[in-house]
């Protein structure tokens, strides 16, 4: 009988599909093995492929207990295939299949869309390792290193979970799909990641931190409104994802607090209430709140791009074939095929930002980045408590959703993050408050010295309040010297 | 689905197919030595019509407009340029073809005559590297999707990005229910040569197939790595040009704005006329003969540069032809008549046929040739009137022999002292204006009886009059004063009297005789299926694919087979 809580180990790949009797699964996955192992070694972690690294591994999908901590080499890391439970009678819950049962096997004349919804998925799951790679060098302690593999091992296995799907329901058009996952590189001229802020550099520590709240946001997002697909492998699968997603978001939320924290108490230690008093915070060690918003600035903007145009087809159509749902798609009260409602939607009419009724169906876009930008704002007001406790004047803000854009209606505007709109000339002039200028990157980059030993934290981040797995801050999570 | 439901853009009442790369909107026409770059780059709020943006390189009949505009300069202006480049503007996106939104709304009428123009538009690409030897390389950098990729098909040599994105697509039948209408059928199973099985996968995957599959597929013919592709780029130019016989001037002739003046039902240009009887759906079009004769030398010839009487003529009756198709669709039949000295007229053809050895003559005479075959494929009844004080001789003849029915009056009218009409035959008629059937008119119409080509032939500069005119089967029916006006009213009144569409049908089906050409079968085959399925509710009903999308509703489709 399957067993679907317990994960099985008889196979190369921990998993709850049943995979030592699905023999056509098994070769597929176990040819992609290799490859994968590779990219690993080539993309993964630089510097770090032969220490033991205090790591969380899924052994199970029970949400009491499926994390199971050890120290591992991360090439030995079990990245396998896990399923949130199969729920018995789940149904399509929006669209026009609304209400029949739950598809256990792709539908032929969705496949090409459902191919190129996980595609997409797949594709940003290596990116982010990739563009990751080479922060280890600089981690500012063993514990902040230790969550830069976690998150680097669980994108790796969200990899494995779309490489499932791909291989169990696509064919051999999967398997190639699957391949190419592998041959696309972050940043690459010639083999670019499919989205664009996939292909953006992450510099240096503050730049992580921002990445996991933002990004990672998105993917929980995006994960969120697959979750409510009418495809039921993908519905599970990214039910799983999520869980391991919220510990990216924590990485984030808490880094950048910590970042915060530091950098208040050492202003207050100081003396220095004006947080405009740049340099002489700088000279602290630590990075000026000012600057924390000029980086919030780069990547809330280049994250809301990820949510595509304000008005697309195909997240309509995504929706009405039942594939792709709204953020807690049950938890809303209407009719769920949206065939006849509208949705307000932020748009350029006539040289002016304004709001405009669209098809709701076709604004599900801006209708998902709406709630992420709900999310979002939650954690920048917990950083505003943390400088508010501190008694410092400053607050942080994510900008308006007109500000910095590449993709979509204001992709042609200058605004500031207030939604003023700008000529060119006065875009240039003021260009520098708003987004970190180069010497804003060198000042940040003079910071990342690693901090190797256990217990030690670099100048600009305050240790955390509590361990991972309830260990001390001073715990040994990565054994440089292995 | 109601009949013009958009309006033109910017409060225009016609549509105007003159422009100049000054004015371009959405291409860029560049030239360095013997190389052009034509580049697409879509301005999507300078739509046609209103009600819709040309997002992602999409393209409607102004942005073709654009780009006929520019193949015809290449072949005027640049006689020197040996290679085009055809590339987007945009990054990761080469076409995404023709806009939907634009289609979806457009009247059917509006629509065939969209695809017409860009197909003979496509057409004209590959006739400038035939007879030209201009050679295009398409370099497609990301999408090129549907009517964007058929605009790639039309290229000498396929370019694609290999970065695991770019992809060749035709979605046209699983996102749309149409089908790949601008050639793409026909072009990837007979000039590209790919396995009918192959095709039929391609065009039913939506997102197109990328990279090496594509190449294997002969769907492409080069891969390029986008580091590599600026090099890549100039070697397959330097090939391509090794490969072109064009050996032109730097300095070519200038295309100045065809002069035309618009006064109530009159459009009045140097050598044509057109006068719209509303009344009756007729739109008179009198071409005028020189009133020179032809320049003493090819120096003299090109010192007159626009005006030369055959080119200025050539764009002036192209421009005609354009105006009445897509903005007078009630007009039924195009009755021509001509007036001037036929000697003359046939003193300028053989002027070109002696020259067609320079480049100018030489495109001369294939603007009419693609002038004629754009006449040729209008979806009017053709009337050619051959009455005294005309002049149908060699080209004007040509225009004759490409009419539905020609009358020619015996004599002359009562009153009238102009010498009876005649009908004069020179090299023009025996070749240099092939048909898309690859037949001259007079092949075509003597299909039956190959001899009497040759008797026609032993009489080039002999006046043939009425009598023998219809005797030899030049004319349809010959008619004498006292039956002249009644046969020619009744005929016009009865034309009239039929179904527009089935005058369509029987005149395309009449008029390409004999043997099958890639042309023939994208004007015929393709377009007619095409013609069909737009009018379907499958694709164009209230719940039809062309309707729905980009609703995110899914069509709902009648599944009979029809």
């Amino acid at each position: 009988m399957l067993d679907l809580i317990n994960v099985d180990y008889s196979t190369q790949i921990p998993n709850n599909v049943d995979l030592a009797s699905d023999r056509q699964l098994l070769r597929a996955l176990e040819k992609w093995h290799p490859g994968y192992i590779d990219w690993w070694k080539a993309m993964g972690p630089d510097g770090f492929q032969e220490q033991l690294v205090y790591l969380r591994t899924a052994v199970s999908v029970d949400p009491k207990g499926w994390a199971k901590f050890g120290y591992v080499k991360m090439p030995e890391y079990r990245w396998g295939i896990l399923l949130a439970p199969q729920e018995e009678g789940r149904k399509v819950n929006f669209g026009q299949h609304m209400g029949e049962p739950a598809w256990q096997e792709i539908p032929g004349e969705y496949r090409a869309m459902l191919r190129r919804l996980v595609v997409i998925q797949g594709d940003t799951e290596p990116a982010s390792v990739e563009q990751q790679r080479h922060l280890g060098k600089t981690a500012p302690s063993l514990y902040d290193m230790r969550n830069l593999f976690q998150v680097n091992v669980e994108e790796g296995r969200h990899l494995w979970a779309m490489v499932y799907l791909l291989h169990k329901y696509f064919g051999r058009d999967g398997r190639e799909e699957a391949d190419e996952l592998l041959v696309r590189r972050s940043g690459d001229k010639d083999k670019p990641r499919m989205l664009g802020a996939f292909n953006e550099e992450t510099p240096d520590w503050l730049s992580f931190f921002m990445f996991t709240f933002f990004t990672d946001r998105d993917g929980k997002m995006q994960l969120e409104s697959l979750a409510q697909s009418g495809f039921d492998p993908l519905s599970r699968t990214c039910r799983f994802m999520l869980t391991e997603e919220a510990h990216h978001m924590f990485v984030g939320e808490t880094g950048v607090g910590r970042t915060i924290q530091r950098t208040c108490e050492a202003m207050k230690a100081a003396g220095i209430e004006d947080p405009n008093d740049i340099a002489r915070i700088r000279a602290l060690g630590v990075i000026d709140l000012p600057t924390v918003q000029k980086k919030l600035n780069v990547h809330y903007p280049l994250t809301l791009d990820l949510f595509g145009a304000e008005i697309s087809t195909n997240s309509a159509n995504f929706y009405n074939a039942g594939l792709k749902g709204r953020f807690q798609e049950t938890k809303i009260d209407d009719d769920h095929r949206l065939t006849n409602s509208t949705y307000p939607v932020l748009k350029m009419v006539d040289g002016k930002i304004a709001k405009v009724d669209e098809p709701a169906l076709t604004a599900l876009n801006m209708r998902l980045r709406d709630d992420y930008t709900e999310d979002c704002a939650k954690g920048v007001e917990r950083w505003n408590k943390i400088i508010e406790k501190e008694g410092i004047n400053f607050r942080l803000d994510l900008p308006h959703v007109a500000f910095n854009r590449r993709i979509g209606e204001f992709r042609n505007i200058n605004a500031t993050p207030a939604g003023i709109l700008l000529s060119d000339t006065d875009w240039a002039k003021v260009r520098d408050d708003y987004l970190p200028s180069s010497s804003d990157g060198d000042f940040i980059a003079s910071l990342m010295k690693p901090a190797y030993e256990p217990g030690q934290y670099a100048s600009w981040i305050a240790p955390p309040r509590i361990g991972i797995d309830s260990k001390s801050g001073d715990f040994e999570y990565v054994k440089i010297a292995a | 689905m109601a009949e013009a439901e958009h309006k033109l853009a910017n409060g225009k009442t016609r549509i105007d197919f003159q422009t100049a790369p000054d004015a371009y909107r959405h291409w860029k026409l560049a030239v360095e030595g013997d190389a052009a770059t034509l580049t697409m780059d879509v301005d999507e709020n300078a739509g046609l019509f209103e009600g819709y943006q040309l997002k992602l390189n999409s393209y409607d009949l102004g942005v073709d407009i654009e780009l006929a505009d520019a193949l015809l300069r290449l072949r005027f202006e640049h006689p020197s340029v040996k290679t085009v480049v055809m590339r987007s503007g945009k990054e990761r996106v080469f076409c995404a073809g023709a806009n939907i939104r634009m289609l979806a709304g457009a009247s059917h009428a509006h629509k065939v005559n969209f695809c017409k123009f860009t197909n003979e538009t496509r057409n004209y690409v590959e006739d400038a590297s035939e007879v030209s030897g201009i050679k295009t390389l398409c370099v497609v950098n990301g999408t090129a999707a549907g009517g964007g990729y058929e605009l790639a098909l039309t290229a000498d040599h396929i370019m694609l990005v290999d970065d695991g994105t770019a992809a060749v697509s035709l979605p046209e039948v699983p996102l749309l229910a149409v089908l790949p209408g601008t050639g793409g059928l026909t072009r990837v199973v007979d000039k590209r040569k790919v396995r009918r099985d192959h095709a039929d996968v391609f065009c039913t995957i939506e997102e197109g197939i990328r990279g090496k599959r594509a190449q294997q597929w002969r769907l492409v013919d080069e891969l390029a790595p986008q580091s590599k592709l600026t090099e890549k780029v100039a070697e397959r130019v330097q090939a391509l040009a090794s490969s072109s016989s064009r050996n032109g001037p730097q300095k070519g002739v200038t295309l100045t704005r065809v002069a035309r003046t618009f006064s109530g039902d009159d459009i009045v240009y140097s050598s044509l006329k057109v006068s719209i009887d509303r009344a009756a759906r007729i739109a008179n079009i009198m071409v005028i003969g020189p009133e020179a004769a032809p320049p003493a030398s090819v120096a003299a010839m090109l010192e007159q540069g626009a005006q030369f009487w055959p080119l200025r003529i050539a764009r002036e009756l192209d421009d005609a032809i354009l105006h009445l198709r897509n903005n007078e669709f009630e007009i039924g039949t195009f009755v021509f008549r001509s007036e001037g000295d036929a000697a003359l007229v046939r003193a300028y053809d053989e002027f070109l046929l002696a020259q067609k050895d320079n480049w100018f003559a030489h495109e001369i005479l294939h603007l009419w040739k693609r002038v004629l075959k754009r006449l040729d494929v209008t979806s009017r009844t053709i009337v050619a009137m051959i009455e005294p004080g005309s002049c149908f001789a060699g080209t004007f003849a040509e225009i004759a022999f490409a009419a539905d029915r020609s009358y020619m009056l015996i004599g002359q009218m009562e009153g009238d002292n102009r010498p009876p009409a005649r009908i004069v035959l020179c090299g023009t008629n025996f070749g240099p204006y092939p048909m898309s059937n690859g037949l001259t008119r007079l092949q075509s119409r003597y299909l039956g009886d190959p001899g009497q080509l040759d008797e026609l032939k032993g009489m080039q500069g002999e006046g043939i009059e009425a009598d023998e005119a219809e005797e030899l089967g030049l004319v349809t029916f010959a008619a004498d004063d006292i039956d002249w006006n009644d046969e020619v009213r009744v005929f016009l009144e009865e034309r009239a009297s039929f179904s527009p569409d089935c005058l369509t049908g029987l005149e395309a089906n009449l008029r390409f005789v004999g043997p099958e050409t890639m042309e023939t079968k994208i004007f015929a085959r393709l377009t007619a299926w095409q013609n069909w399925i737009f009018q379907r509710p499958n694709a164009v009903g209230e719940e039809g694919a062309l309707r729905r999308y980009g609703t995110g509703r899914k069509p709902n489709f009648d599944m009979r087979r029809v």
